[in-house]
Protein backbone atom coordinates (compact mmCIF):
# COMPACT_ATOMS: atom_id res chain seq x y z
CA UNK A 1 0.00 0.00 0.00
CA UNK A 2 0.81 4.09 -0.57
CA UNK A 3 2.79 5.45 2.73
CA UNK A 4 -0.09 7.23 4.72
CA UNK A 5 0.44 11.14 4.69
CA UNK A 6 3.00 12.07 7.38
CA UNK A 7 0.90 14.20 10.06
CA UNK A 8 2.36 16.99 12.06
CA UNK A 9 1.66 16.80 15.88
CA UNK A 10 2.33 19.52 18.69
CA UNK A 11 2.88 18.37 22.19
CA UNK A 12 4.27 20.13 25.67
CA UNK A 13 7.32 17.57 26.00
CA UNK A 14 8.49 18.16 30.10
CA UNK A 15 6.89 21.53 29.87
CA UNK A 16 8.92 22.88 26.23
CA UNK A 17 6.71 22.70 23.17
CA UNK A 18 7.59 20.31 20.99
CA UNK A 19 6.38 20.35 16.96
CA UNK A 20 7.25 16.90 15.36
CA UNK A 21 6.14 15.47 11.42
CA UNK A 22 5.40 11.69 12.28
CA UNK A 23 3.69 8.46 10.61
CA UNK A 24 0.01 8.05 11.50
CA UNK A 25 1.32 4.09 12.98
CA UNK A 26 4.20 5.92 15.23
CA UNK A 27 4.11 5.08 18.54
CA UNK A 28 4.73 7.64 21.32
CA UNK A 29 7.55 5.48 22.57
CA UNK A 30 9.31 5.70 19.68
CA UNK A 31 8.87 9.34 18.83
CA UNK A 32 9.97 9.82 22.37
CA UNK A 33 13.19 7.73 22.21
CA UNK A 34 14.43 7.96 18.66
CA UNK A 35 13.20 11.18 17.91
CA UNK A 36 13.51 13.78 20.91
CA UNK A 37 16.12 11.26 22.51
CA UNK A 38 14.49 10.88 25.54
CA UNK A 39 15.51 7.44 26.43
CA UNK A 40 14.25 7.42 29.70
CA UNK A 41 11.15 5.21 29.31
CA UNK A 42 12.26 1.62 27.98
CA UNK A 43 10.61 -0.71 25.82
CA UNK A 44 10.40 -4.23 27.87
CA UNK A 45 7.84 -6.31 27.29
CA UNK A 46 5.96 -4.56 24.48
CA UNK A 47 2.27 -5.32 25.76
CA UNK A 48 1.47 -2.78 28.42
CA UNK A 49 2.16 -5.51 31.26
CA UNK A 50 5.26 -4.64 32.77
CA UNK A 51 5.33 -0.64 32.94
CA UNK A 52 8.89 0.12 31.72
CA UNK A 53 7.72 2.50 28.93
CA UNK A 54 5.65 4.90 31.28
CA UNK A 55 4.69 8.03 30.40
CA UNK A 56 2.13 10.44 31.80
CA UNK A 57 -0.01 12.31 28.81
CA UNK A 58 -2.14 15.18 30.34
CA UNK A 59 -0.91 13.54 33.99
CA UNK A 60 -2.41 9.90 33.24
CA UNK A 61 -0.54 7.14 33.07
CA UNK A 62 -0.39 4.83 29.28
CA UNK A 63 2.06 3.02 28.10
CA UNK A 64 3.77 4.64 25.93
CA UNK A 65 4.20 0.81 23.72
CA UNK A 66 0.75 0.83 22.98
CA UNK A 67 0.06 4.66 22.17
CA UNK A 68 -0.06 6.02 19.07
CA UNK A 69 1.88 9.46 19.06
CA UNK A 70 -0.83 11.10 17.50
CA UNK A 71 -2.91 10.50 20.50
CA UNK A 72 -0.61 12.94 22.71
CA UNK A 73 -1.30 15.63 19.63
CA UNK A 74 -2.32 18.99 21.97
CA UNK A 75 -1.38 17.12 25.28
CA UNK A 76 1.21 17.41 27.52
CA UNK A 77 3.72 14.62 28.06
CA UNK A 78 6.01 13.67 30.74
CA UNK A 79 8.83 11.35 30.94
CA UNK A 80 11.23 10.90 33.71
CA UNK A 81 13.76 13.12 32.02
CA UNK A 82 11.10 15.77 33.45
CA UNK A 83 11.17 15.66 36.85
CA UNK A 84 14.37 16.72 38.11
CA UNK A 85 14.30 20.70 38.37
CA UNK A 86 18.15 21.01 37.11
CA UNK A 87 20.38 19.78 39.68
CA UNK A 88 17.18 19.58 41.74
CA UNK A 89 15.85 16.36 42.06
CA UNK A 90 12.04 15.32 42.64
CA UNK A 91 10.93 14.51 45.99
CA UNK A 92 9.94 11.22 44.55
CA UNK A 93 13.44 10.76 43.30
CA UNK A 94 15.18 11.91 46.56
CA UNK A 95 12.99 9.19 48.46
CA UNK A 96 14.08 6.74 46.04
CA UNK A 97 17.20 7.14 46.61
CA UNK A 98 17.28 7.53 50.16
CA UNK A 99 15.06 3.94 50.72
CA UNK A 100 17.27 2.07 48.16
CA UNK A 101 14.40 1.85 45.89
CA UNK A 102 17.23 1.99 42.51
CA UNK A 103 19.15 -1.49 42.05
CA UNK A 104 19.17 -2.04 38.09
CA UNK A 105 17.16 0.75 37.76
CA UNK A 106 15.40 -0.37 34.21
CA UNK A 107 11.74 0.18 36.06
CA UNK A 108 12.46 3.26 37.87
CA UNK A 109 11.81 5.79 35.45
CA UNK A 110 8.18 4.34 35.04
CA UNK A 111 7.78 3.85 38.76
CA UNK A 112 8.34 7.03 39.38
CA UNK A 113 5.85 8.27 36.92
CA UNK A 114 2.98 6.00 37.97
CA UNK A 115 3.85 7.05 41.99
CA UNK A 116 3.21 11.10 40.92
CA UNK A 117 0.30 9.94 38.89
CA UNK A 118 -1.32 8.19 42.06
CA UNK A 119 -0.30 11.22 44.47
CA UNK A 120 -1.84 13.50 42.01
CA UNK A 121 -4.93 11.88 42.36
CA UNK A 122 -4.41 11.00 45.91
CA UNK A 123 -2.08 12.65 48.17
CA UNK A 124 -2.96 10.14 51.12
CA UNK A 125 -3.02 6.96 49.36
CA UNK A 126 -2.64 4.03 51.34
CA UNK A 127 0.08 0.94 51.34
CA UNK A 128 -2.71 -0.55 49.86
CA UNK A 129 -3.69 2.20 47.91
CA UNK A 130 0.23 2.27 46.63
CA UNK A 131 0.04 -1.60 45.75
CA UNK A 132 -3.08 -1.54 43.63
CA UNK A 133 -1.41 1.52 41.65
CA UNK A 134 1.47 0.10 40.73
CA UNK A 135 0.27 -3.19 40.06
CA UNK A 136 1.77 -3.93 36.51
CA UNK A 137 5.03 -1.90 37.27
CA UNK A 138 7.13 -4.90 37.31
CA UNK A 139 10.61 -4.91 39.07
CA UNK A 140 12.27 -7.81 39.38
CA UNK A 141 15.10 -6.33 41.81
CA UNK A 142 13.79 -5.01 44.29
CA UNK A 143 10.93 -6.92 45.63
CA UNK A 144 8.89 -3.77 45.74
CA UNK A 145 9.17 -3.42 50.27
CA UNK A 146 11.60 -0.33 49.31
CA UNK A 147 9.47 1.15 46.26
CA UNK A 148 6.58 1.15 48.41
CA UNK A 149 8.31 2.89 51.22
CA UNK A 150 9.52 5.69 49.21
CA UNK A 151 6.07 6.75 47.84
CA UNK A 152 4.45 5.93 50.74
CA UNK A 153 7.60 8.75 52.39
CA UNK A 154 6.55 11.35 49.75
CA UNK A 155 2.98 10.92 50.74
CA UNK A 156 3.20 11.17 54.37
CA UNK A 157 5.55 14.07 54.03
CA UNK A 158 2.51 15.74 52.19
CA UNK A 159 -0.21 15.04 54.50
CA UNK B 1 6.65 -2.32 15.13
CA UNK B 2 3.20 -1.37 13.27
CA UNK B 3 2.53 -2.04 9.42
CA UNK B 4 1.66 1.74 8.45
CA UNK B 5 -2.16 2.42 7.96
CA UNK B 6 -4.25 5.58 7.17
CA UNK B 7 -5.77 6.60 11.07
CA UNK B 8 -9.40 8.26 9.76
CA UNK B 9 -11.13 10.46 12.56
CA UNK B 10 -14.65 10.99 12.15
CA UNK B 11 -16.86 13.09 14.09
CA UNK B 12 -19.96 11.85 13.88
CA UNK B 13 -21.22 7.53 14.01
CA UNK B 14 -22.90 8.25 10.30
CA UNK B 15 -19.65 9.34 9.00
CA UNK B 16 -17.74 6.51 10.48
CA UNK B 17 -20.08 3.91 9.50
CA UNK B 18 -19.85 5.04 6.17
CA UNK B 19 -15.79 5.04 6.06
CA UNK B 20 -16.53 1.17 6.93
CA UNK B 21 -18.99 0.40 4.74
CA UNK B 22 -16.75 1.38 2.65
CA UNK B 23 -13.46 0.32 2.99
CA UNK B 24 -15.11 -3.34 3.96
CA UNK B 25 -12.89 -5.60 5.69
CA UNK B 26 -9.68 -3.24 4.77
CA UNK B 27 -10.52 -1.07 8.21
CA UNK B 28 -11.47 -1.70 11.62
CA UNK B 29 -12.32 0.84 14.30
CA UNK B 30 -10.23 1.79 16.96
CA UNK B 31 -10.62 3.39 20.19
CA UNK B 32 -8.43 2.89 23.00
CA UNK B 33 -6.11 0.44 20.68
CA UNK B 34 -5.20 -1.53 24.21
CA UNK B 35 -6.03 -4.83 22.68
CA UNK B 36 -6.39 -3.77 18.76
CA UNK B 37 -2.62 -2.69 18.69
CA UNK B 38 -1.46 -5.67 20.26
CA UNK B 39 -2.32 -7.73 17.68
CA UNK B 40 -1.12 -5.26 14.93
CA UNK B 41 2.27 -5.58 16.70
CA UNK B 42 2.22 -9.08 16.34
CA UNK B 43 0.94 -8.92 12.82
CA UNK B 44 -1.96 -11.45 13.59
CA UNK B 45 -4.28 -8.13 11.84
CA UNK B 46 -3.00 -5.95 9.85
CA UNK B 47 -5.98 -3.34 8.92
CA UNK B 48 -4.39 -0.97 6.12
CA UNK B 49 -7.28 1.61 8.07
CA UNK B 50 -7.82 2.33 11.04
CA UNK B 51 -11.36 4.28 11.98
CA UNK B 52 -10.93 6.15 15.37
CA UNK B 53 -14.70 6.34 17.05
CA UNK B 54 -13.23 8.05 20.20
CA UNK B 55 -14.54 11.76 18.13
CA UNK B 56 -17.85 10.79 18.38
CA UNK B 57 -20.23 12.79 19.96
CA UNK B 58 -21.96 10.53 22.87
CA UNK B 59 -19.84 8.42 22.55
CA UNK B 60 -17.60 9.14 25.82
CA UNK B 61 -20.94 9.49 27.87
CA UNK B 62 -22.69 7.76 30.65
CA UNK B 63 -26.54 8.21 30.84
CA UNK B 64 -28.94 7.47 34.14
CA UNK B 65 -32.14 6.34 33.17
CA UNK B 66 -34.12 2.59 34.11
CA UNK B 67 -31.35 1.68 32.50
CA UNK B 68 -27.61 2.92 32.65
CA UNK B 69 -26.11 3.86 28.96
CA UNK B 70 -21.91 3.51 29.07
CA UNK B 71 -20.98 4.78 25.88
CA UNK B 72 -18.82 2.84 23.79
CA UNK B 73 -15.46 4.91 23.88
CA UNK B 74 -15.35 5.77 27.94
CA UNK B 75 -12.46 4.30 29.67
CA UNK B 76 -12.51 1.62 32.18
CA UNK B 77 -11.07 4.13 34.20
CA UNK B 78 -13.71 6.30 33.63
CA UNK B 79 -16.24 3.85 34.72
CA UNK B 80 -13.94 2.84 38.05
CA UNK B 81 -14.26 6.48 39.16
CA UNK B 82 -17.90 7.53 37.64
CA UNK B 83 -20.08 8.82 40.17
CA UNK B 84 -22.81 7.31 38.71
CA UNK B 85 -21.26 4.21 38.28
CA UNK B 86 -20.76 4.04 41.89
CA UNK B 87 -23.55 5.14 42.96
CA UNK B 88 -26.06 2.91 40.67
CA UNK B 89 -24.04 -0.44 39.87
CA UNK B 90 -20.64 -0.20 42.30
CA UNK B 91 -19.75 -3.27 42.10
CA UNK B 92 -19.51 -2.84 37.89
CA UNK B 93 -16.97 0.22 39.01
CA UNK B 94 -15.21 -2.27 41.64
CA UNK B 95 -14.74 -4.76 38.47
CA UNK B 96 -12.97 -1.53 36.30
CA UNK B 97 -10.81 -0.43 39.15
CA UNK B 98 -8.98 -4.00 38.80
CA UNK B 99 -9.14 -4.35 35.20
CA UNK B 100 -5.58 -5.04 34.02
CA UNK B 101 -3.34 -2.59 35.43
CA UNK B 102 -3.98 1.51 35.61
CA UNK B 103 -2.29 2.16 31.93
CA UNK B 104 -4.58 0.18 30.32
CA UNK B 105 -7.58 1.26 32.29
CA UNK B 106 -6.18 4.70 31.30
CA UNK B 107 -6.87 4.05 27.69
CA UNK B 108 -8.36 1.19 27.13
CA UNK B 109 -12.62 1.25 26.14
CA UNK B 110 -15.48 -0.75 27.68
CA UNK B 111 -16.74 -0.79 23.82
CA UNK B 112 -13.26 -1.82 22.64
CA UNK B 113 -13.22 -4.57 25.50
CA UNK B 114 -16.70 -6.07 24.59
CA UNK B 115 -16.06 -5.86 21.05
CA UNK B 116 -13.03 -7.33 21.37
CA UNK B 117 -14.14 -10.53 22.82
CA UNK B 118 -11.24 -11.72 23.96
CA UNK B 119 -12.41 -14.53 26.26
CA UNK B 120 -10.49 -13.60 29.06
CA UNK B 121 -11.96 -10.51 30.29
CA UNK B 122 -14.16 -9.22 32.92
CA UNK B 123 -16.88 -6.61 31.98
CA UNK B 124 -18.59 -9.32 29.62
CA UNK B 125 -19.12 -12.03 32.18
CA UNK B 126 -20.35 -9.07 34.81
CA UNK B 127 -22.34 -7.25 32.41
CA UNK B 128 -24.20 -10.70 31.54
CA UNK B 129 -25.76 -10.65 35.04
CA UNK B 130 -26.82 -7.09 34.57
CA UNK B 131 -29.06 -8.04 31.76
CA UNK B 132 -26.62 -5.98 29.19
CA UNK B 133 -27.96 -4.98 25.67
CA UNK B 134 -25.46 -3.30 23.17
CA UNK B 135 -26.35 -0.86 20.95
CA UNK B 136 -25.37 -0.98 17.59
CA UNK B 137 -25.50 1.71 14.44
CA UNK B 138 -24.87 1.21 10.77
CA UNK B 139 -25.82 2.78 7.38
CA UNK B 140 -29.20 1.29 7.66
CA UNK B 141 -29.87 2.31 11.43
CA UNK B 142 -29.75 1.07 14.96
CA UNK B 143 -30.25 -2.02 16.57
CA UNK B 144 -30.04 -3.57 19.84
CA UNK B 145 -29.10 -6.91 20.95
CA UNK B 146 -28.42 -8.88 24.20
CA UNK B 147 -24.71 -8.97 24.68
CA UNK B 148 -25.27 -12.79 25.56
CA UNK B 149 -26.24 -12.73 21.67
CA UNK B 150 -23.51 -10.10 20.61
CA UNK B 151 -20.77 -12.29 21.72
CA UNK B 152 -20.49 -15.36 19.99
CA UNK B 153 -17.18 -16.71 20.37
CA UNK B 154 -13.56 -16.00 21.07
CA UNK B 155 -12.78 -12.49 19.69
CA UNK B 156 -15.83 -13.38 17.28
CA UNK B 157 -19.21 -11.03 17.98
CA UNK B 158 -22.57 -10.47 16.02
CA UNK B 159 -21.17 -6.81 15.02
CA UNK B 160 -21.14 -6.46 10.63
CA UNK B 161 -18.33 -4.89 9.38
CA UNK B 162 -20.27 -1.45 8.58
CA UNK B 163 -21.81 -1.57 12.04
CA UNK B 164 -20.17 -0.19 15.50
CA UNK B 165 -21.26 -0.60 18.63
CA UNK B 166 -22.01 2.41 20.00
CA UNK B 167 -22.86 1.51 23.82
CA UNK B 168 -24.15 -0.60 25.94
CA UNK B 169 -26.42 -0.57 28.24
CA UNK B 170 -27.09 -2.39 31.78
CA UNK B 171 -30.09 -3.00 34.26
CA UNK B 172 -28.77 -2.21 38.05
CA UNK B 173 -29.87 -4.95 40.29
CA UNK B 174 -32.77 -3.98 42.47
CA UNK B 175 -32.04 -2.74 46.33
CA UNK B 176 -30.96 -5.77 48.52
CA UNK B 177 -29.45 -7.43 45.56
CA UNK B 178 -25.84 -8.75 47.03
CA UNK B 179 -23.38 -9.68 44.05
CA UNK B 180 -19.69 -10.28 43.74
CA UNK B 181 -17.46 -10.85 40.91
CA UNK B 182 -14.53 -12.66 41.55
CA UNK B 183 -11.70 -13.32 39.29
CA UNK B 184 -8.73 -15.73 39.13
CA UNK B 185 -5.19 -16.77 37.80
CA UNK B 186 -1.86 -16.39 37.70
CA UNK B 187 -0.95 -14.76 34.43
CA UNK B 188 -1.86 -10.95 33.44
CA UNK B 189 -5.18 -12.17 32.07
CA UNK B 190 -7.89 -13.83 34.23
CA UNK B 191 -8.03 -17.85 34.21
CA UNK B 192 -11.76 -17.52 35.76
CA UNK B 193 -14.34 -14.90 36.18
CA UNK B 194 -17.37 -15.49 38.20
CA UNK B 195 -20.06 -13.03 38.27
CA UNK B 196 -23.08 -14.02 41.25
CA UNK B 197 -25.98 -11.19 42.30
CA UNK B 198 -29.26 -12.41 44.01
CA UNK B 199 -31.37 -11.34 47.03
CA UNK B 200 -32.33 -12.82 50.52
CA UNK B 201 -36.29 -12.26 50.83
CA UNK B 202 -37.21 -12.61 54.32
CA UNK B 203 -35.28 -12.52 57.53
CA UNK B 204 -32.83 -14.75 59.11
CA UNK B 205 -31.95 -18.69 58.74
CA UNK B 206 -35.84 -18.80 56.76
CA UNK B 207 -34.38 -15.64 54.09
CA UNK B 208 -34.93 -17.32 50.56
CA UNK B 209 -32.78 -16.62 47.49
CA UNK B 210 -34.60 -15.13 44.94
CA UNK B 211 -33.20 -13.84 41.16
CA UNK B 212 -29.92 -15.54 41.00
CA UNK B 213 -27.87 -14.51 38.30
CA UNK B 214 -24.45 -16.30 37.64
CA UNK B 215 -22.18 -15.80 34.67
CA UNK B 216 -18.91 -17.37 34.22
CA UNK B 217 -16.13 -16.15 31.63
CA UNK B 218 -12.63 -17.31 30.40
CA UNK B 219 -13.38 -20.68 30.61
CA UNK B 220 -15.56 -21.23 28.45
CA UNK B 221 -15.14 -20.18 24.63
CA UNK B 222 -17.78 -17.20 25.24
CA UNK B 223 -18.88 -15.97 28.59
CA UNK B 224 -22.05 -17.35 29.79
CA UNK B 225 -25.20 -16.94 32.12
CA UNK B 226 -25.49 -20.48 33.97
CA UNK B 227 -29.13 -21.17 34.55
CA UNK B 228 -29.16 -24.50 35.75
CA UNK B 229 -26.88 -22.86 38.62
CA UNK B 230 -29.31 -20.32 39.35
CA UNK B 231 -32.24 -22.39 39.04
CA UNK B 232 -30.25 -24.63 41.82
CA UNK B 233 -30.02 -21.33 44.02
CA UNK B 234 -33.05 -19.47 43.61
CA UNK B 235 -35.58 -20.74 46.53
CA UNK B 236 -32.80 -21.99 48.60
CA UNK B 237 -33.54 -20.75 52.41
CA UNK B 238 -30.18 -19.09 54.00
CA UNK B 239 -30.04 -21.91 56.68
CA UNK B 240 -29.66 -24.50 53.65
CA UNK B 241 -26.98 -22.30 51.89
CA UNK B 242 -24.05 -23.82 52.84
CA UNK B 243 -25.80 -27.44 51.67
CA UNK B 244 -26.97 -26.28 48.66
CA UNK B 245 -23.77 -24.31 47.24
CA UNK B 246 -21.95 -27.39 46.84
CA UNK B 247 -24.81 -28.70 44.03
CA UNK B 248 -24.46 -25.08 42.75
CA UNK B 249 -21.01 -25.22 42.60
CA UNK B 250 -21.41 -28.65 40.57
CA UNK B 251 -24.49 -27.36 38.04
CA UNK B 252 -21.97 -24.67 37.11
CA UNK B 253 -18.78 -27.18 36.67
CA UNK B 254 -21.03 -28.91 34.71
CA UNK B 255 -21.67 -26.39 32.41
CA UNK B 256 -18.40 -25.18 31.24
CA UNK B 257 -16.50 -26.10 28.22
CA UNK B 258 -12.75 -25.79 29.51
CA UNK B 259 -9.98 -26.50 27.15
CA UNK B 260 -6.57 -27.46 28.13
CA UNK B 261 -3.93 -24.15 27.54
CA UNK B 262 -1.32 -22.41 29.48
CA UNK B 263 -4.34 -21.51 32.11
CA UNK B 264 -4.34 -25.18 33.34
CA UNK B 265 -5.82 -28.20 32.02
CA UNK B 266 -9.73 -28.47 31.47
CA UNK B 267 -9.97 -30.57 34.36
CA UNK B 268 -8.18 -28.02 36.21
CA UNK B 269 -10.15 -25.34 35.43
CA UNK B 270 -13.66 -27.30 35.68
CA UNK B 271 -12.57 -28.22 39.46
CA UNK B 272 -11.66 -24.19 40.10
CA UNK B 273 -14.97 -22.92 38.52
CA UNK B 274 -16.67 -25.26 41.12
CA UNK B 275 -14.73 -23.68 44.00
CA UNK B 276 -14.73 -19.96 42.60
CA UNK B 277 -18.64 -20.44 42.36
CA UNK B 278 -18.91 -21.69 46.19
CA UNK B 279 -16.48 -18.47 47.04
CA UNK B 280 -18.45 -16.39 45.21
CA UNK B 281 -21.61 -17.38 45.98
CA UNK B 282 -20.67 -17.11 49.54
CA UNK B 283 -19.58 -13.48 49.43
CA UNK B 284 -22.77 -12.12 47.56
CA UNK B 285 -25.17 -13.84 50.27
CA UNK B 286 -23.19 -12.32 52.74
CA UNK B 287 -23.34 -8.61 50.89
CA UNK B 288 -27.32 -9.59 50.23
CA UNK B 289 -27.39 -9.49 54.36
CA UNK B 290 -26.15 -6.09 54.40
CA UNK B 291 -22.56 -7.71 56.21
CA UNK B 292 -19.03 -6.11 54.57
CA UNK B 293 -18.06 -9.91 53.96
CA UNK B 294 -13.83 -9.02 53.19
CA UNK B 295 -12.85 -11.78 51.33
CA UNK B 296 -9.67 -13.11 50.46
CA UNK B 297 -8.39 -16.19 48.18
CA UNK B 298 -4.80 -17.00 46.87
CA UNK B 299 -3.96 -15.69 43.37
CA UNK B 300 -7.72 -14.36 43.54
CA UNK B 301 -9.33 -10.75 43.26
CA UNK B 302 -12.85 -10.16 44.97
CA UNK B 303 -14.41 -7.52 43.43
Amino acid sequence: MDAAPRVRIRMVVNGGAREVEIAPHALLLDVLRDLLDLKGAKRSCDTQVCGACTVLVDDQAVSACTFLAVEADGRAVLTVEGLADGESLDPLQRAFLDAGAVQCGFCTSGMLLTARALLRENSTPSRDDVLHYLRGSLCRCTGYRKIVEAIMTVAEARR
Amino acid sequence: MLRPFTLHRPETAEAACALLAGLGEDAAPYAGGTELLLLMKLGLLRPPHLVDVKRIAGFGDIADGPRLTIGATVTHRTLERSPLVRARCPLVASVARHVANVRVRNVGTVGGNLAFADPHSDLATLFLTLDATVELVSPRGRRELPLAEFVRGPWETARRPDELLASVRISPWPAGTGAAYVKFGVHERPTLGIAVALRLDGAGGRARVSDARVAIGCVSPRPMRVETAEARLNGVTAAELDDAAAGVADAAAASVDPADDLHGSAEYKREMVAVFVRRAVRVAVARARGADAPASFPHAVVA
